[in-house]
């Protein structure tokens, strides 16, 4: 039986309260996360240089990298001979970039588009893919010599594989009914391809590229560590071998910085160009 | 749910004009020699709705499709307005499950996609407001300029029926049109998918899974079945027109349906 005078039965018509609880860290801002763990690595690094646990040599501490940093960056700023090695590497990983897309879209478009491409192209490509391509340097090297092609060469061949990949997944990437759609209105192959699977494929493209742009950096400074030359990656293998340790790392922070640059022109140029797509997945902005 | 704009129309007389003619239909795939289409007769006259509904592998959608002049048939032939159909065709409009807007594309834009492809830009752009009459009609006026990802899965399909009407086709292909959409959406667009075909007096041949779609909207339901696919009844359904949804709950619809699930059955069970 109910007793309607016991408050705990009864429905007092107001509304249930629910106590949601939200985990620490989706309460602090992003910034503040990214500084903490800043902060701890480097206070870590200090740590271990200030007691000694490693030698200067292996690790030198925050203190002499930030200043080697500031060093190396007066030099650039300068227009140093360290400018100059970084000119180098940027045009190596730009024209090693250009090569790849232009080789890279060219197969990937014969790949996705004909038969023959799929059929008899793509096996040879795979194949290729899953070899080592930096045991292909000294190959390079010794077809172009010390200079700077040796070095775009291998910065283009890393680079060409994820593209092609990407291209040819982006053409297939349009559905049977819009294919039928596009048939059904009477269009040509060219128009088809042009104005359906080519833009349907372009958030593909884009990952392509941004898995490129990493790949490119890497050969050419793989390609400037095995061949010499003048840029950024012989200037780090020098810094080595002299156990110049804080330079090595000041000249990687600042490689890397070049590195992140044409990732984010990929990025904007998705952004402007795949407008459509914000979302993740194939094709997801980031 | 809106009602259906009441319509002055007649029950399309049964001695209309033929439109669309399919004589002597047969499909034999020379992949595995399956025979999905055999023997298939068809005429569809001026203003009629007329279904195909079967299980699948019935042969429908390859009859669509040859309809559509994307495939040819083996033997037989297909006759539009006179003339045989041996590829796509203006004046022949399509729909298909997914709205297949292009989400580079505004509304508007994807309304004009077949004049730009089949005529150039200038043509498109002629286009213009002949297509905002339509983007109107489908109550989609105020989304002209809005990109696909912005519209829901009904108003994607109403975009989808403007780019369908753009070139005044003279027969409208439907494949499963609405059969990605929950079920209130559904009904509506069912309904104004008659109310635009009634205003515009078109003829139209829709192939559906669903008995009560095929019923509420069509003047003819072909029930198809397979192995080899094949018409095997031609069923005239007198209901009135305009219909509403709730003859969905008379006892005559309850028998109509009934009996093309019973036709349906029969093969489930062979």
């Amino acid at each position: 039986m109910t007793d309607a005078t016991n408050p705990d039965q009864m429905d007092s018509g107001g509304d249930t309260v629910w106590v949601e609880h939200e985990a620490f860290i989706d309460r602090i801002p992003r910034w503040v996360a990214m500084t903490f763990l800043f902060v701890a690595i480097v206070g870590l690094w200090d740590l271990v240089t200030r007691m000694g646990w490693v030698s200067a040599i292996i690790l030198p501490s925050p203190a002499e990298t930030l200043e080697d940093l500031i060093f190396v960056g007066k030099n650039l700023l300068s227009g140093g001979y360290m400018l100059e090695a970084l000119w180098t590497t940027t045009l190596t990983v730009l024209y090693g970039f250009l090569i790849a897309i232009s080789i890279g879209f060219s197969l990937g478009v014969l790949v996705g588009e004909t038969k023959f491409g799929e059929r008899a192209v793509m096996p040879y490509l795979v194949a290729i893919d899953t070899m080592p391509k930096v045991a292909f340097a000294p190959l390079f090297i010794a077809w172009l010599g010390f200079d700077i092609g040796s070095k775009v060469a291998l910065a283009a061949f890393i680079a060409t594989f994820p593209i092609v990949v990407s291209t040819a997944a982006g053409l297939y990437a349009a559905t049977e009914n819009e294919r039928m759609l596009f048939k059904s209105v009477g269009a040509t192959r060219m128009q088809i391809l042009l104005r359906l699977k080519l833009p349907t494929g372009l958030p593909y493209f884009f990952t392509g590229l941004k898995i490129a742009s990493v790949g490119v950096m890497a050969g050419a400074i793989t390609g400037e560590f095995l061949g010499g030359g003048s840029g950024f990656g012989a200037l780090i293998r020098q810094s080595a071998s002299q156990l110049d340790t804080p330079r090595v790392f000041s000249l990687i922070l600042y490689l890397s910085l070049l590195g992140l640059t044409l990732f984010f022109i990929v990025v904007w140029l998705q952004r402007r160009f795949v407008f459509w797509n914000k979302s993740g997945g194939p094709g997801g902005m980031m | 749910m809106a009602e259906p704009r009441p319509i002055d129309t007649q029950q399309s007389a049964p001695m209309a004009r033929t439109v669309y003619k399919i004589e002597r239909l047969s499909k034999t795939y020379a992949r595995n020699s399956l025979v999905a289409l055999q023997d298939v007769h068809l005429e569809i006259h001026k203003g009629e709705f007329v279904s195909v509904i079967g299980s699948s592998g019935c042969g429908k959608s390859t009859l669509l499709k040859i309809m559509a002049g994307l495939m040819p048939p083996t033997t037989g032939r297909v006759v539009l307005e006179g003339k045989p159909v041996v590829g796509p065709r203006p004046d022949i409009g399509m729909m298909f499950q997914q709205a297949t807007l292009l989400p580079w594309k505004t509304t508007l834009e994807n309304v004009l996609m077949p004049i730009e492809l089949r005529e150039g830009r200038a043509a498109a752009k002629a286009a213009s407001d002949k297509a905002m009459d339509l983007l109107k009609l489908v109550g989609l006026g105020d989304f002209a300029d809005v990109y696909p990802g912005e519209l829901s899965g009904g108003m994607a399909q109403r975009a989808s029926i403007c780019r369908m009407l753009i070139s005044d086709p003279a027969m409208l292909l439907l494949d499963e049109p609405f059969s990605a959409l929950d079920e209130l959406t559904r009904d509506f667009m069912n309904m104004e998918l008659q109310r635009i075909c009634l205003e515009r007096g078109a003829t139209a041949f829709l192939v559906t899974h669903s008995l009560a779609e095929a019923v509420i909207l069509s003047d003819r339901i072909l029930v198809m079945k397979a192995r080899p696919g094949h018409v095997v009844e031609d069923i005239t359904i007198d209901l009135p027109r305009p219909r509403t949804l709730d003859m969905i709950n008379t006892t005559h619809f309850g028998e109509i349906v009934s009996h093309i699930r019973d036709l349906l059955g029969k093969e489930a069970h062979q």
